[in-house]
């Protein structure tokens, strides 16, 4: 499990991709970090074995469900909880053990934790204080913060005075204001209503960019993550399954839990039916065919049953055969049409050729097709339609280092057998 | 129309049993007095009502020591619970995890024995053949003639004692209170542990220790039971006084004129108090500072 999830963690992307600041120091280097929590007679591993290289300026997300352990990483991070293993590392120190008043990161807390006796300005001016900060200097960037969260009208006034948003940001200031190497921010989001939250998720968006500084983010709103980041890790019961940019995660998700958090995913699980170098031709019905490419497979085997996904998006829906003869091709009947403004979602039910072992019926694959000026409806409910997208689209996916722990949202219903899709 | 009205004097009629519990043992006993307070005669002829103010005067004239000692006495003592209660209720807050309850019990615990036996006790541990000064006699670490009882120290001393447990419960409320996250934050944002007591947790108690001074001020400044049982002749408080005036010297108005001055003198005390360190001038004294 631990060298599954080291190549996780260590992303490859494309050659290109990386802009320059990936060569210098990372800002945060998390190795094989461990947190136990021991209550009432019982251990939980809250983070077990996590190992996480954060770049300088970088826009980070912690991804993933609730319980999962994001929390408690930041926490690790910040120095408000020691971890039970490995080594935390800012800019290349060790900081396992000092607290977090001697460390150069700051914390958005998701409660906001703002000084209920203190103004605005005051509590922005908090660490300014305690650091010895001058007080003209401390004005002027106290002025400064203010200005870049918007909140000059609001300086003389106590938290509880101001609206969700508006503390959310002084909770910003308070810690941008002492210019850390990192923002840590856990969910500073979760408690604004869904307009608030897109306005305040360009905001941080602007801010981190005009103060250039590490932003180590922890939501469990896939969008946000996807939109804000420059990288982000998906983490799952206490372990990173996969960390990438992205389009990298999103387009080339590693396993089940990850294709199945991050977008609509459809899964299929097929046999092997044999192994062409480092193409695997799954099993399939006549006039269908299933390749999947990819280094990975080296260690699949002919009879061995293969996870795969395909990206909605990706999946042409066609009323007859697709040209393209090295196309992947599924056959199948349209069970819902559901229009969506931009595009338009079919659910399309395809019968999975593994019959004769037993072990499986139909499921349906999820199809978007963008609603574009000369688009036209191309199938309705129970029509017989075929799929079709290109073989690089199919995804082999790896069990995960979690699959054990049975969460699996990508798990699709699996339906009756659906009578549209026999054969001729 | 009027079933609105009668939903608009429901506060009023909801109200009425308080209003009537403030008139019957309140406002009618303290008109009694003061009526009281301004008659003359004695206990066997019968008092009249001639409006003798004179009352008030000759009452102040006599004990104004018993008086100003009463409120320093009552001072030193809510300081000092303010010292020994904040420790403990910081320590029972903040690091009571799963026992605060029992804590708190544990520390409510002696006060469930009545007031005057309580105070009884300390008079025997104090006591100049008792149990603490006779081993230090016979060692000859003190001398023959030290005592403690009959001291301010012994007065003051259980005067703190008996009112601490109104010091502590107030201010452990208040830390209750307090968001673990703000500690957090202010550890975050750089402050050391003293800073963040300073910063944080003293202006955040301060409600507390509010309503800790009056509960323990106002009865420690009027208690006569501790200078009773403890004190000598020089520690007579003024509740000492009334009581004498009232039990032994029958003399009903001057007690009822020396009751008024004592509860106008704390009501001024209390006022002045509020209006300098209400629980809203707290914390902008804390911003400021
Ligand atoms: N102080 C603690 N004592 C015991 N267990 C804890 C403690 N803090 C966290 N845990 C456990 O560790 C696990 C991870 O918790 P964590 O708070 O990191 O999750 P999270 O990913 O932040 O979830 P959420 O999205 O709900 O905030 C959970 O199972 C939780 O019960
Ligand atoms: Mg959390």
């Amino acid at each position: 499990m631990d060298t599954v999830h080291a190549s996780l963690t260590t992303p490859r992307t494309p050659a290109g991709e990386h802009p320059p600041q990936d060569e210098r120091l990372p800002a945060i280097e998390l190795l094989g970090v461990e947190k136990l929590f021991h209550s009432h007679g019982s251990t939980t591993t809250a983070v077990g074995g996590v190992d996480l290289e954060i770049g300088e300026g970088e826009f980070f997300s912690l991804l993933g469900p609730s319980g999962c352990g994001k929390t408690t990483t930041l926490r690790m991070i910040g120095g408000f909880d020691q971890p039970t293993a490995g080594r935390i590392l800012l800019y290349g120190q060790d900081v396992v053990g000092v607290p977090p008043n001697r460390r150069d990161v700051n914390m958005v807390f998701q409660s906001y934790a703002l000084f209920p006796h203190l103004s605005v300005f005051e509590n922005i001016a908090y660490g300014l204080r305690r650091k010895g900060v001058p007080s003209a200097e401390r004005s002027r960037r106290v002025a400064q913060m203010l200005e870049l969260v918007q909140l000059e009208a609001k300086s003389d006034q106590r938290p509880r005075e101001l609206s969700g948003g508006q503390q959310q940001r002084v909770a910003l200031a308070r810690a941008l204001v002492n210019r850390p190497r990192a923002l840590l921010l856990d969910e500073p989001l979760a408690a604004l209503d869904l307009k608030l939250r897109q306005a305040m998720q360009l905001e941080l968006k602007r801010i981190q960019r005009e103060v250039g500084i590490t932003f180590v983010f922890v939501t469990h709103d896939q969008n946000e993550a996807l939109t804000l980041s420059d990288r982000l890790a998906v983490m799952n019961a206490g372990q990173v399954e996969q960390a990438g940019r992205p389009r990298e995660v999103y387009e080339h998700p590693q396993t089940r839990f990850v294709a199945g958090f991050i977008g609509t995913s459809n899964l299929l699980s097929r046999r092997v039916r044999a192994i062409d170098g480092t193409t695997a031709v799954l099993e399939a019905g006549p006039d269908e065919r299933l390749v999947v490419p990819g280094a990975d497979l080296a260690q699949a085997r002919v009879g061995d049953v293969l996870d795969l996904t395909v990206r909605p998006e990706k999946i042409s829906i066609l009323r007859v055969p697709a040209t393209d003869p090295s196309a992947c091709v599924l056959r199948g009947t349209v069970t819902e049409v559901v229009y969506l403004g931009t595009a338009t979602q079919y659910a399309v039910a395809v019968t999975a050729s593994g019959d004769r072992t037993g072990s499986a019926g139909s499921s349906d694959l999820i199809v978007f097709r963008q609603n574009a000026a000369d688009a036209t409806d191309v199938a309705a409910r129970g029509d017989d339609v075929w799929l079709s997208w290109r073989p690089e689209h199919s995804l082999a996916l790896r069990p995960g280092p979690s699959a054990a722990s049975g969460s699996d949202p990508a798990a699709s219903p699996v339906q009756g057998e659906s009578d549209g899709a026999q054969q001729r | 129309m009027n079933a609105r009205l009668g939903a608009r004097l429901a506060p009023y009629w909801l109200a009425l049993p308080g209003w009537l519990w403030l008139l019957v043992f309140f406002v009618i006993p303290i008109v009694v007095m003061l009526s009281l307070s301004t008659q003359t005669g004695d206990i066997l002829t019968g008092f009249s009502q001639t409006w003798h103010w004179q009352n008030y005067v000759n009452g102040w004239n006599e004990f104004s020591t018993e008086f100003l000692r009463s409120l320093l006495y009552g001072l030193i003592a809510t300081v000092l619970c303010i010292g020994i209660g904040f420790p403990v209720a910081y320590w029972i807050a903040f690091y009571g995890g799963n026992h605060k309850s029992s804590l708190l019990f544990l520390l409510l615990l002696p006060f469930f024995v009545s007031f005057v036996i309580r105070t009884q006790s300390w008079n025997f541990i104090l006591a100049d053949d008792g149990m603490v000064l006779s081993p230090l006699k016979n060692a000859g670490l003190v001398s023959p003639e030290f005592h403690i009882l009959s001291t301010p120290v012994a007065v003051i001393g259980g005067l703190t004692y008996n009112f601490l447990p109104f010091m502590v419960l107030p201010i452990y409320v208040a830390l209750e209170r307090i968001e673990p996250a703000l500690l957090e934050a202010s550890s975050d944002l750089y402050a050391s542990r003293a800073a963040s007591l300073r910063r944080v947790v003293l202006p955040l108690s301060m409600p507390g220790v509010f309503a800790g001074v009056l509960l323990t001020f106002v009865p420690a400044s009027s208690d006569f039971v501790n200078a009773t049982i403890l004190g000598g002749t020089n520690t007579t408080m003024i509740g000492n006084v009334i009581q004498t005036e009232y039990f032994t010297n029958l003399d009903y108005p001057v007690a009822a004129a020396l009751s008024f001055i004592l509860m106008g003198g704390l009501l001024i005390g209390v006022f002045a108090y509020a209006r300098t360190l209400g629980t809203g001038d707290i914390l902008d004294m804390a911003a400021a500072s």
